[in-house]
């Protein structure tokens, strides 16, 4: 028979196998958020759908029409709006879900034990799933503008996983803090607000690096988002639009946004692994006590 | 020893309370803490308070024991204080002990959900916990899925529930609505379903924290006859917390008694019971403080303050005997009025069997609105109860606001034998506890 030993500080070594231990209550909890989420609306999955449709033609009205900012590689407008939203509304909305998760779920906290991580961890996958669903928006846009994709779409797994780790680190922290601070259920939508203008979601990163110089971008490239979104764009965006004239300036021009700026890049992944492993040690640090001050 | 299954050693658990200036842990608390340390050390104030730093120095429900001063406004409680005992396998140990002692806390830490401070717990075998009904279960989901939820929430792995499903759906007879969010369900079936996922179950070590004090009595019926399922037929073990002293007494066949942390008492459960209700159930006169009763229920406020037990002639008396016609007197402090008073008096048997009820909205006659402080009596009439012990519970309450104040088992009183009652044979209560009167004549010679 397995024998358990209780006492202070032995939680921590068996950390790692009982969070693979509980990966089936993991699961049973994403997907009950999942189903509850698609079950309480009446829409459903139309929700996932319209939040980031309807930003994404404020913005491409403002951004690209009233104020007549550049796209990035040809692509149009809107394209590149959503190729940049489909992350971003998948981290805001892992952000906004996971630092409640815990809370929410103060009755089953208090009464039986479980690796905490795998609440917050557990609603990450339900923005995962409106990620999903809001793919087959920007489907439809490709197919809408005649743009297609070249084989770069296939990093867009990869860079799902990137995304994930870069909502996780964050994630961890403000749950955490929520847990002990209520205030952050207040905070929270506002930074997300504040985060969609900082990060390059309406406009390009070009745009931003062309007028800040290199040096100071690499500043904002601590936005973990730059690196995520930057690669959705480079994955989607390099696509042949049949139907724009195309002159060897433009496409010359094209190509040199297409590339990849790395060293904005690496700050910014660099960034995402950091913080990931101060949420992952700050959370554990405070799940101990979870029960005693939720 | 190999038949020990749980080992609790040296077991200590500490929670530092904030005090009233401090306890608001709000971030705007801490920001300011933080922000006017530099200052307050430069100008010789004293310091930060480091405790708002210190993950454990928040607790919002301090249950305990006898507080001691510490240093920056906060103050340890020692939740649990060396705490030593084993358990057997197959033991069904009843834990008890007033609110506050450390009941919760120690199948806290036994189910894992908080560390210990110090000392040591082993467990041989699977620990699972028989929640509160409910807990885990999801409205919007319906009852196949909620099956799966729990199940998993509980403990089962989904392999596990599958090969139980049928089982678990008959026993909770909600097939026909297995299809239904459980937000339609009736209580009743929604009791149902829970309590079936729950008693499917099978750990080597079951804890059960006052779930018997939700549900109907045929609820807690099952669940006492799945608790003794459990541990007779399948050699489980069972630790069980109840405020129900005879369901301690039937189901256990150890008790540990818990006082400010640490074992007071531990045995036969009788005993246990015996020396925890000793002194506030015991009177030598019949009289019986009732103002800071261990057995008052969890969410009463203390409105009764003294019961009184007299006989005919308006004296307390603690021994009773069966022609005798008795009074119960009870006094009460009210804060706010009582418009439409209902006050009941119950006689159990000691194994927690009630034999009879009193109360006020059972009569024609009714309690007029009750206020401040003042003495209610009841008039019971003739005892003629056979001889033996036998408890009294005490309630009082108010048509509009509901059952304010209630005590279960609130005073233990004995029956003596007379020689008054008609023969001078003994009457005992093994040949039923209610003695009536019978008269007999012949018919045919």
């Amino acid at each position: 028979m397995t024998e358990l030993v209780l006492e202070p500080g032995r939680a921590e070594k068996n950390y790692w196998r009982d969070l693979w231990r509980y990966r089936e209550l993991f699961m049973m909890l994403a997907w009950r958020d999942v189903a509850v989420r698609y079950k309480q609306t009446v829409a459903g999955a139309a929700w996932a759908v319209v939040q980031p449709l309807l930003n994404m033609l404020i913005m491409t009205f403002i951004f690209g029409k009233v104020a007549g900012l550049p796209s990035q590689g040809g692509a149009p407008y809107a394209i590149m709006v959503f190729a940049a939203m489909l992350p971003w509304q998948f981290f805001s909305n892992a952000l906004s879900n996971s630092s409640q998760s815990v809370v929410n779920n103060a009755g089953l906290i208090s009464k039986i034990y479980f690796p905490r991580m795998i609440v917050p961890a557990g609603s990450i996958i339900v923005s995962l799933v409106d990620f999903l669903v809001a793919c087959s928006i920007l489907a439809g846009l490709m197919v809408w503008y005649r743009f297609w994709p070249t084989w770069r779409i296939v990093a867009l797994p990869p860079l799902m996983v990137l995304a994930v780790a870069a909502a996780m680190g964050p994630g961890l922290i403000l749950t955490a803090l929520t847990v002990r601070y209520r205030d952050f259920r207040i905070l929270i939508p506002f930074v997300v607000q504040f985060g969609m203008y900082v990060s390059p979601v309406a406009y390009s990163s070009a745009v931003i690096r062309h007028k800040l110089g290199d040096s100071l971008f690499l500043i904002y490239s601590l936005n973990p988002m730059v690196a995520v979104i930057d690669g959705f764009r480079w994955a989607i965006l390099c696509g042949h639009p049949s139907h724009l004239p195309q002159t060897a300036t433009q496409l010359q021009q094209a190509a040199a946004n297409q590339a990849l700026y790395w060293p904005g890049l690496a700050v910014s992944l660099g960034f995402i692994v950091i913080l990931l492993a101060l949420g992952i040690y700050y959370f554990r640090k405070t799940e101990r006590v979870f029960a005693d001050i939720i | 020893m190999s038949g020990s299954i749980i080992t609790v050693e040296n077991l200590s658990k500490r929670y530092t309370i904030q005090h009233q200036l401090n306890r608001n842990e709000g971030f705007r608390h801490v920001l300011q803490e933080k922000v006017t340390a530099p200052f307050r050390a430069l100008f010789g104030k004293n310091g930060s308070n480091d405790h708002s730093a210190n993950p454990q120095s928040a607790i919002r429900n301090p249950q305990l024991a006898a507080p001691k001063q510490s240093k920056g406004g906060s103050e340890d409680f020692w939740a649990l204080k060396d705490v030593t005992f084993e358990v057997k396998q197959g033991d069904v140990v009843g834990i008890i002990g007033r609110n506050g002692a450390g009941k919760s806390t120690l199948l806290k830490i036994l189910s894992r959900i908080t560390e210990p401070t110090e000392g040591r717990v082993r467990l041989r075998g699977r620990v699972a916990s028989l929640l509160e009904v409910g807990t885990g279960f999801h409205p919007e989901l319906t009852g196949r899925e909620n099956i799966f939820l729990n199940g998993s929430i509980l403990g089962m792995s989904k392999a596990e529930i599958r090969k139980k499903f049928d089982e678990i759906v008959a026993f909770s007879e909600v097939e026909k609505f297995l299809d239904t969010p459980v937000k339609r369900y009736s209580s009743g079936m929604y009791v149902r379903l829970a309590f079936a996922v729950a008693a499917h179950l099978e750990p080597e070590i079951l804890i059960v924290d006052e779930v018997l004090a939700v549900g109907d009595a045929e609820f807690q019926k099952k669940c006492l006859g799945k608790m003794q399922d459990v541990s007779q037929k399948q050699g489980r073990t069972v630790l069980f917390v109840s405020h129900s002293m005879s369901a301690i007494s039937a189901l256990c066949n150890r008790a540990i008694l818990l006082k400010k942390g640490s074992i007071g008492v531990t045995g036969e459960p009788t005993e246990v019971v015996g020396a925890y209700l000793g002194d506030a159930c015991i009177s030598e006169n019949g009289e019986f403080d009732l103002s800071k009763h261990p057995l008052r229920s969890k969410d009463s406020s203390p409105i009764l303050k003294k019961m009184r037990l007299c006989n005919a002639d308006g004296k307390p008396r603690s021994e009773l005997f069966p022609d005798w016609v008795c009074y119960v007197e009870l006094e009460y402090e009210l804060k706010e009025p009582l418009r439409l008073p209902r006050v009941a008096i119950a006689i159990e048997n000691f194994q927690g069997a009630r034999l009879m009820t009193f109360a006020s909205y059972f009569q024609d006659k009714k309690i007029p609105e009750l206020s401040g402080q003042g003495k209610i009596r009841c008039l019971l009439g003739k005892l003629a109860l056979g001889a033996g012990r036998y408890m009294l519970s005490v309630s009082i309450g108010d048509k509009q606001q509901g059952m304010l104040d209630s005590i279960d088992n609130a005073a233990w009183f004995n029956v003596n034998w007379n020689n008054n009652f008609k023969s001078g044979e003994p009457y005992y209560q093994v040949y039923g506890p209610i003695l009536r009167d019978s008269e007999w004549e012949v018919l045919m010679k």
